[in-house]
């Protein structure tokens, strides 16, 4: 259940900084360790959940475009990026890079949280 | 540990995103920023619009004066309504830049110089050639120019306040797609863009000149005189020109003289300077196409069936995604105009209004002249002159690079134009010679006043009013009118010359050799209501051998396509639009009509083998068509090709330097008088004179290996040799449309080549309510992400036309292919 509100909620506060574009692309990555400080997981499970999150958010949001779209931007990218022409390995990437980042930031809200609580132990002793 | 696991996470997530943010080089270019180029939100995805998107738009701007109206049609054409000209201009600008404003700018960039600033180092040659070449300073020179004229600055003004409020008003996710690729930021309009890409419109349609002056020079120090007048000959025979053999013409009131000793310094010249020291940067630009040039003409009432004028138009050029075509509609209390526009300035370039229709072709007379000048020493402050040392006008212009340093260059300014090369900066072909360049695009030209008033004009007067004012380069300006008026002219600031004079490079330390004046405007060729009951026009030179000026080196001047057109149009009767679309899109090709005699005369199909003799009849029996799947244009085109490369390549096989390949008709003309010998010798076998016949049947051996060759690639029909493409402006493959089913090629009226053509053909019916079909070889969005990018280009192929919505207001608002409606109120 932590599992799944985390992957949504990293998704939900994903989107809705990204909709601030004056914001660098990278924004996100402060919602993912938010949401991994605020909610309490194991580490596996925090990086996959912010991986997840973004992952799904990015190939969602990419795959509306590209279906309304009718593959045509998708499919001239591609061979940019030396994917052939295939839509739907652009869009993979496009989820793999969103969740990478995504991931990296959920871990570094669960290594801040970690410290922290070390931080306050001591202070507590 | 916990401290080292955080700073461990910290500084791998924070290296993630700056390899995701960053340009890498990769094969000579740069990867987009990884990480914002594939976001949702701000990356490339924004750009790929919805196949069902809305082109609605309410636009609010202090800058306008009252309210416009643009209903935008299924094919997103928009429509302009204004109640003002500068709310014309505005809004055409605003449009222009909503749909195309990455190709604006691009292309101005490039027009400056100022390439460097978007790809980096890579562009730098391009940019010092540009820039010495004078385009800024032209474009300087044509605004100071215009800004005295009320009606070219209003225009110009309002168009670049409309592109301005395009621009503010994009969010950053909404930059056109090739800025996110290339990773940069649009800047803000200015006035001196539009003079800028006009001067970047000067050098495509008359620039060539900046290479081949040099070629021609080589050619004349490498043939010697006498050689060089039978190689390159200035006579056409077959010549059927712009105004028809036999009209008079008035007599110059001032004949330019030559110099005195022009025989040994310009014609025959021994000249030890022209020792070869290579510049140390060393650089080819790239030339415009030998081609471009274009097809017009105007059929009077007395030969349609309607009884009313047509007028059609075709110019040739490079083919390319996003067109330099947009297709709109202006419209004010002043004035109703269609056609195409140029995006990047204001007005329709080639079209129609309700009184009149015109278009244009390119002139190709030379008006770019290369000049040896003398500095006394490297700071390049003063320049020698009859002996005396004159000081230059100094330029300074900074190029900046991305991600490098910036590069200062002087340019001075002398009476023999501005400095080219020099030994710094050069080409192979230019040896190390400090040469200036004379161009009269850089004089200060109002030319956005010829299209403002042709946009207005009502009837013969008007148009000659407008296209007076034309100067730079130089232009057939045709028209047609429906009061029934037909004409066509020749127009721009012509040099008055000396027969040769500025085919080569001229000393330029003597002031004889300069320019002396140049033609009056009143005797530049023009024609109206001939007999003949048509004018036209196809880049071939404009007048016979009775005019009384030099027009230029006759490489200037293609000569089949014109034949063609007249012979034609003189057959023609009861012309109807639709006989007027065929005639643009004849893939006949009168060429190889008058070659292949005589390359049949030169055979002898008796004595040869099978694989020959077969390759010969099917040139034979085929159509003289270039149409896509023809076998026998390529046959034909393969065995010419090897005839013209026997016959030159040992002749030139001896130069250090580029020569320019001979025109097909020095060739062709020398056959047909059965006076080619001296052509076809091989001056490489010394004991053995090989006559024409002889170098056809090298030809015709080649030829088989060529066809054979194609044929086990399967590419042996036409369309497949030739290979057509629209290629998008950074040349990206994915972005460009490849191998295109078309027929047509050089000599032919369809003159689409691989990569050139008649990218925009209009054909337009003058009757009472005018009835108007337009195509053009790309889509109406410059967005690569659109359904509108390249809409256009499989009816262009195919050779069929768009009908043109040509309505007034009200009915343009009840229209039921009118989809989208734009408003700009103050």
């Amino acid at each position: 259940m932590k599992f799944l509100f985390s992957i949504l909620l990293t998704a939900y506060l994903g989107y809705v900084i990204g909709v601030y574009t004056g914001f660098p692309w990278w924004f996100f990555v402060m919602t993912s360790a938010v949401v991994a400080f605020a909610i309490r997981q194991k580490v596996f499970a925090t990086f996959i959940s912010g991986f997840l999150g973004m992952f799904l958010l990015w190939t969602i949001l990419s795959l509306i475009k590209d279906m309304a779209n009718q593959h045509l931007l998708s499919q001239r990218v591609a061979p940019l990026l030396k994917l052939g022409s295939s839509s739907y390995l652009l869009i993979l990437l496009t989820g793999l890079v969103g969740g990478l980042v995504s991931g990296m930031g959920a871990l570094t809200g669960y290594q801040l949280r970690r410290m922290i609580r070390k931080i306050l132990s001591f202070s507590l002793d | 540990m916990r401290f080292v696991y955080f700073f461990l996470t910290v500084t791998i997530t924070a290296a993630l995103i700056w390899a995701l943010n960053r340009q890498w080089p990769v094969g000579g270019i740069k990867t987009p920023r990884l990480g914002y180029f594939l976001s949702p939100q701000q990356g490339f995805w924004k750009n790929a619009e919805s196949a069902s998107a809305s082109f609605d738009l309410t636009v609010k701007s202090p800058d306008l004066k009252g309210k416009v109206d643009v209903y935008i049609d299924q094919k997103l054409i928009p429509h302009v309504y204004a109640e003002n000209d500068f709310d014309a201009y505005f809004v055409q600008g605003y449009v222009h830049a909503r749909f195309r404003l990455w190709q604006m700018e691009f292309q101005t960039h490039v027009a400056a110089g100022r390439l460097s600033e978007i790809i980096g180092q890579e562009g730098l040659k391009t940019d010092r050639f540009f820039r010495r070449l004078g385009m800024v300073y032209g474009a300087e020179q044509a605004m100071a120019a215009s800004e005295t004229d009320t009606i070219s600055k209003m225009a110009i003004d309002a168009y670049a306040a409309g592109v301005n409020a395009y621009i503010s008003s994009l969010h950053p996710e909404d930059l056109p797609f090739e800025y996110k690729l290339l990773d940069y930021q649009p800047e803000k309009w200015t006035s001196l863009k539009s003079y800028l890409f006009m001067m970047f419109m000067s050098f495509d349609l008359s620039g060539r000149d900046v290479g081949t002056d040099l070629q021609m020079t080589n050619a004349r120090n490498y043939f010697g005189w006498d050689n060089f007048r039978q190689l390159y000959p200035l006579v056409q025979d077959s010549l059927d020109p712009i105004i028809p053999k036999g009209t008079s013409f008035t007599k110059p009131i001032k004949r330019p003289q030559i110099p005195t000793d022009a025989a040994v310094r310009y014609f025959s010249p021994k000249d030890s300077s022209l020792a070869y020291q290579p510049p140390t940067s060393d650089f080819s630009p790239r030339l415009p196409d030998a081609n471009n040039g274009s097809n017009n003409w105007a059929v009077s009432g007395s030969k349609t069936k309607s009884k009313a004028p047509i007028l059609c138009n075709d110019p040739h050029l490079a083919l390319n995604l996003p067109s330099l075509w947009f297709e709109m509609q202006l419209t004010t209390p002043s004035h109703n105009t269609y056609g195409a526009s140029f995006p990047g300035s204001p007005t329709i370039i080639l079209g129609f209004n309700d009184s009149i229709a015109w278009g244009s072709t390119n002139a190709g007379r030379d008006v770019m002249d290369l000049y040896t000048v003398r500095f006394k020493d490297e700071l390049k402050k003063e320049y020698l002159m009859n002996g005396n040392w004159i000081i230059a006008e100094q330029r300074q212009e900074v190029i900046q690079v991305r991600d490098g340093a910036n590069l200062s260059e002087l340019i001075p300014i002398t009476k023999f134009g501005t400095l080219l090369y020099d030994k710094e900066f050069g080409t192979p072909d230019s040896r190390g010679q400090t040469l200036a360049v004379k161009w009269t695009a850089t004089s200060g030209n109002i030319g956005i006043k010829t299209f403002l008033l042709l946009n207005r004009a009502r009837n013969y007067k008007d148009y000659l009013e407008a296209v007076s004012h034309w100067t730079c380069p130089g232009q057939n300006f045709v028209f047609a009118s429906k009061s029934g008026d037909i004409a066509i002219r020749q127009q721009g600031q012509f040099i008055a010359k000396w027969k040769y004079q500025g085919d080569f490079v001229m000393p330029g330390t003597d002031s004889f050799y300069q320019w002396q004046g140049y033609i009056p405007n009143d005797q530049n060729p023009t024609i109206k209501n001939p007999a003949r009951g048509f004018v036209s026009s196809a880049n071939q030179k404009p007048v016979d051998s009775t005019y009384p000026y030099y027009l230029g080196s006759a490489n200037h001047f293609p000569l089949y396509r014109g034949i063609n057109v007249n012979r034609r149009l003189s057959a023609m009767k009861d012309i109807t639009p639709d006989d007027m679309m065929k005639l643009q899109t004849s893939n006949y090709n009168i060429f190889a009509q008058m070659a292949r005699p005589a390359l049949l005369k030169n055979i002898n199909k008796a004595a040869l083998p099978p694989n020959e003799k077969k390759l010969v009849e099917e040139m034979e029996s085929w159509n003289l068509k270039n149409d896509p799947q023809e076998k026998g244009a390529t046959i034909f085109q393969c065995i010419w090709d090897s005839l013209e490369s026997v016959v030159w390549s040992d002749d030139m096989a001896g130069s250090k330097y580029t020569l320019p390949w001979p025109d097909s008709y020095a060739l062709l003309e020398k056959m047909l008088k059965g006076k080619a010998d001296f052509m076809a010798d091989n001056i490489q076998t010394k004991d053995k004179k090989e006559t024409i016949q002889d170098a056809v049947a090298v030809a015709l051996r080649l030829a088989a290996k060529q066809i054979e060759k194609l044929q086990a690639e399967n590419r042996v029909n036409w369309a497949l040799l030739k290979d057509t493409y629209v290629q998008h402006l950074l040349k990206f493959p994915s972005f460009s449309r490849l191998h295109l089913p078309i027929g047509g090629g050089e000599n032919i009226i369809n003159a689409t080549k691989s990569n050139h053509g008649p990218g925009w053909r209009m054909v337009v019916h003058l009757t009472p309510e005018t009835e108007a079909y337009c195509i053009y070889a790309g889509g109406q969005s410059g967005n690569p992400g659109s359904v509108f990018y390249d809409s256009f280009v499989n009816n262009w192929v195919e050779g069929t036309y768009n009908k043109v919505l040509f309505l007034k207001r009200d009915a343009a608002a009840a229209n039921s292919q009118m989809k989208w409606h734009m408003t700009f109120t103050k």
